[in-house]
């Protein structure tokens, strides 16, 4: 059976229950959402003056109520060393999400530590360091210790290139400004480290180079712009599983047509009509399904193209449309330099697109006219949202570049109902000082690691096991490296320090890798690791990130940190303080001197340092100017501080400059040259499915707090691979049977749910699963910039198993929604 | 240590000499005089047991619109012609679920096509095969699903929820 709470009723939230500004610290839209606290040996009742909400609450409540929360949005916490009543519900007020909350987000309460109600009890409490042949928990000081003793001795003998770091860059749970800047100073600063990687990729890099290189910063409009304009064009993202309440509550009024009062409002001079949507995506999602029941298929266009062939679609639309003369000549001249140019190599007709792409030729120009033909001589507003799909696809730079050339012909960017956008996985949430020295291109730090450099290996908040390509090989090196360290310390006494340091500096001559986790959950790669560091999460911390529209809050403490966890900036702090200890004790007093400036107390001591003063418009920002801008907060950049608010800022460019020198935003060539990345053409030829992948509706990153969730584990334990009911039967696979995804790269299993929409030989796998890897099938080649291509990915399939006991309760019909 | 021993040892004793209720009555008198009319509460709700339809006015895969614990909570009693786990009567067939989607509270509709219950709001979607799994959706709980306990006559009788429907803070009001 469906797993089910038995939950029958809650404890109500009292007309005295503190309230707290919180934002979903799951993806990168934020929704907004209240904390409600209240002594556990307290409780509201039914009468409207003993309830939070002032309502009858003996009575049913209406749709869309406020005053319902769902067994996911409460818990018992400790606030301050005393256990408290907790309910996490969304806001109505915030113009995110509109009192919505989604499938991830609505289960923050329940996704909290408690001990009294045992969730999540995977949570690191305690520094745990590798003794006696095992995780041993100890104290702050004698883990930071060896950490600093270790990382000192691997300096002085390799320089900071030995020190190898794998770090968040973005915002929310496991980011956000404070820690960004923590970290960033501690490895910026203090330190140069070049040797570096972000989360989501072997390298220390943007994931939309190409638009930054033209002058557009990739987060350039606000939420708004999708009820205004008159065509979403969406690539290679699925927001109703992945961005679902910005999808939800301002893509989804524009398709309906109950945004049209709006545009009428603040676009007077003009005709309106419902939006249309051009989806280009391989693969039917949910998102086209759901766009279909609302605007009707005749304004809903699917691209169903050949994956990875996004650019000449792209080069096709914009040849099309300055053979129209539909370009918007004005801004052109104005704004932009390089148009004849990239229009000249870019060039290709809509039948060679129809025949690289794979749709027909009319799709190809009705989307171009959906995106640029004039409205009774106006110029039609078209919004660009694109995510994975093409930033993690084939040749992605030029990929990226050939789609903003379109929204910067068609005069989109910095205008209502415009904007080239990525649609965003995290929040964002970067202050950090230069990291011009990393160099361009970065290092491929996975592939320097497989090659056995480096000596220490500092991981925040990542988790290679899950979420890296070629992570089969990956795993193996470094389960390796990392296990000639650990038996080195096993082999001496662990009271001894002098001798454990030796006996690992030692194993690292040898070949061996020191490896820190710092972190809220065991993490896979912690498992080789040595050394785990208990990190605090949002809420338990007061932290600041933006959102997809540069919507930046603060979410308020509201319960305090498992154990003795730590703000990931306080972390950066102390282990800066004990290198200049230990740089101190060596004689190195000059080097020593570099780790000064790290004496926070507080995350607000580290968002003065950072946020406050190197942020562009940093100084109108202080957490009590946040505070009391709840959870709409401002956009950024902040341009002044007035009437007691901050002052942001709605759309970037609307004044036509862009972020080059010259104020001119660039168009670029983009050439198609097929497959880009080494080994993407020879895996193709050889293996017979493509293995397409990305996330779910249910399922929040890599699932590192949803594996400890019930609700979702019961509904995935292991991840689906959606695959053509004629594949199914030739393989002679039925629905929860589990498979193996093969190639000459790595292996990994996926459980199979059928999907008619499929076509045939394109599968999809669930990304970044802890039971069951994608990354160990995909290849090691990146583009040039080292920037991964997971989605062209080629792999066989053979059967493992018929459907395990753990499935068959499971339901595998089609997640499209239909009219009923 | 040694006064909370004794006190379970008070409590172990009076137990065996007058049973449950009495024993808390004479704690609570004892130690909280002003307390005293305190009186235990059942741990779960008391859920009614409601007359929902008789099995011979069920037809196959035909959704029928009752409500359940009381008027303000609609919910759809079915018989979907083959045996699922929960499934009651002769053929382990009859179920019955909330209709309140468990996301926003909208009404949630029918598709016999695939015996799943489908949200206009937010396109989440519940197999009624399968004790109300959400198959997609937002909602942060599977659907609520009625208890049912068919009796000599065919009578069918709506007994129980297993999750907190929507719009109410307890499942009976």
């Amino acid at each position: 059976m469906a797993f089910k709470r038995h939950i029958d009723r809650l404890p109500i939230i009292p007309a005295d229950a503190k309230k707290h500004t919180v934002v979903c610290h799951y993806c990168i839209v934020g929704c907004g959402y209240h904390a409600y606290t209240w002594p556990v040996n307290k409780q509201g009742g039914t009468e409207p003056s003993q309830n939070a909400f002032g309502v009858d609450l003996s009575k049913q409540q209406p749709a869309e109520t406020e005053a319902w929360y769902a067994p996911s949005m409460y818990n018992i916490v400790q606030q301050d060393g005393k256990d408290v009543h907790l309910v996490i519900k969304p806001d109505k007020g915030c113009v995110v999400n509109s009192g919505l909350g989604s499938a991830r987000g609505a289960r923050m309460a329940e996704m909290s530590y408690s001990r009294a109600r045992a969730t999540q009890q995977q949570r690191l409490t305690h520094p745990m360091v590798w003794r006696y042949g095992q995780m041993q928990p100890t104290s702050w000081e004698d883990a930071l210790d060896l950490v600093a003793r270790v990382t000192v001795a691997v300096i002085k003998d390799q320089g900071e290139d030995g020190l190898f770091v794998s770090v968040f860059d973005h915002g929310g749970a496991g980011g956000g400004y404070e820690n960004t800047w923590g970290t960033g100073k501690l490895y910026f600063g203090a330190m140069k480290v070049k040797n570096i990687r972000i989360h989501n990729r072997p390298a220390y890099n943007s994931e939309v180079h190409a638009s930054r290189d033209m002058g557009v910063y990739e987060l350039n409009n606000c939420y708004e712009d999708a009820e205004l304009c008159d065509t979403i064009v969406a690539v290679g993202c699925n927001p109703l599983e992945t961005q679902t309440n910005y999808f939800l509550n301002h893509w989804i009024p524009n398709l309906r047509g109950t945004s049209l009062d709006k545009k009428r409002e603040q676009l007077p001079d003009e005709e309106h009509a419902p939006g249309k949507i051009i989806i280009v995506d391989p693969r039917r999602t949910a998102t086209i399904a759901a766009c279909e029941a609302e605007a009707g298929k005749e304004n809903v266009l699917h691209l169903p193209i050949e994956p990875g062939t996004d650019m000449v679609l792209f080069n096709a639309w914009l040849t099309y449309i300055a053979e129209k003369g539909w370009q918007d000549k004005d801004f052109i001249a104005a704004s932009t330099k390089d148009f004849d140019k990239a229009l000249a190599a870019n060039k290709t007709t809509l039948a060679e697109a129809a025949k690289i792409c794979g749709v027909p030729e009319a799709d190809i120009e009705k989307a171009a006219q959906w995106i640029a033909a004039p409205k009774n001589g106006k110029r039609r507003r078209t919004m660009f949202a694109y995510e994975k799909g093409l930033i993690w696809g084939n040749d992605n730079y030029r990929t990226n570049a050939a789609l903003v050339n379109v929204a910067l012909a068609t005069g989109n960017i910095g205008r209502p109902g415009g904007g080239c956008v990525r649609m965003g996985g995290h929040q964002e949430g970067y202050a950090r000082p230069s990291h011009a020295h990393v160099g361009r291109p970065a290092a491929y730090v996975d592939k320097l690691l497989i090659e056995g450099k480096g000596g220490v290996h500092h991981i925040w908040g990542c988790d290679h096991y899950k979420t890296t390509l070629n992570a089969h090989q990956f795993k193996q090196v470094y389960k390796k490296r990392t296990d000639m360290v650990k038996d080195a310390m096993n082999a001496v006494p662990a009271g001894d320090r002098a001798a454990q340091v030796a006996a690992i500096v030692e194993a690292i001559k040898a070949g061996g890798l020191f490896a820190v986790d710092v972190d809220i959950v065991p993490t896979k790669i912690g498992e080789a690791c040595h050394v785990w560091l208990p990190a605090a999460t949002s809420g338990e911390m007061n932290l600041t990130s933006m959102n997809g529209e540069r919507r930046m809050r603060l979410t308020e403490r509201y319960m305090d940190p498992p154990g003795e966890a730590m703000p990931d900036c306080l972390i950066a702090a102390r282990i800066a303080n004990h290198m200049e200890r230990v740089l101190r004790e060596i004689g190195d007093d000059k080097y020593a001197d570099q780790f000064k400036g790290f004496d926070w107390k507080t995350e607000e001591d580290a968002f003065m340092d950072g946020y406050h003063k190197v942020a562009k418009g940093g100084e109108h920002v202080t957490y009590e100017r946040l505070r009391a801008m709840g959870t709409n907060g401002f956009q950024e950049p902040a341009v002044g501080f007035e009437g007691g608010k901050i002052v942001g800022t709605k759309r970037l460019y609307a004044d036509g400059k862009f972020d080059t020198k010259d104020g001119k935003a660039r168009f670029m060539e983009a050439k198609w040259r097929g497959l880009q990345a080494p080994g993407k053409k020879e895996q193709k030829a050889k293996f017979k499915y493509l293995i397409n992948n990305g996330r779910t509706n249910l399922v929040w990153q890599n699932a590192y707090l949803d594996q400890d969730n019930e609700f979702v584990m019961d509904r995935f334990p292991y991840p689906f691979i959606e695959m053509n009911p004629e594949d199914m039967k030739e393989l002679g696979v039925g629905p929860g049977d589990l498979v193996e995804i093969y190639n000459d790269d790595g292996s990994t299993q996926a459980m199979v749910y059928p999907a008619p929409s499929a076509k045939k030989g394109q599968t999809f796998m669930l990304f970044g699963y802890p039971t069951g890897v994608q990354g160990n099938v995909v290849n090691a080649g990146t583009n040039e910039l080292i920037v991964p291509n997971y989605k062209q990915t080629w792999a066989d399939i053979r059967p493992l198993s018929k459907a395990p006991d753990s499935v068959k309760h499971l339901s595998f019909k089609s997640p499209h929604y239909k009219v009923g | 240590m040694k006064g909370c021993n004794k006190l379970v040892d008070v409590g172990r004793r009076q137990f065996l000499r007058g049973g449950a209720v009495a024993t808390v009555g004479a704690v609570a008198s004892a130690v909280v005089p002003s307390t005293s009319k305190a009186k235990p509460l059942p741990a779960r709700v008391q859920y009614p047991s409601n007359r929902l339809a008789n099995i011979s006015e069920l037809e196959v895969n035909e959704p029928l619109h009752i409500s359940y614990p009381d008027e303000d909570s609609p919910g759809v009693l079915l018989k979907l012609g083959t045996p699922v786990d929960g499934g009651v009567g002769p053929d382990r067939d009859i179920v019955a679920f909330s209709t309140l989607c468990p996301h926003k509270g909208f009404p949630l509709v029918y598709v016999a096509e695939d015996k799943t219950l489908s949200c206009p709001g937010h396109y989440s979607l519940f197999d009624c095969e399968k004790g109300g799994l959400q198959i997609m959706g937002q909602a942060t709980q599977n659907l609520p699903q009625f208890a049912l306990r068919v009796d000599d006559k065919g009578d069918i009788y709506a007994e129980g929820v297993d999750e907190l429907i929507y719009g109410r803070l307890s499942n009976v009001l």
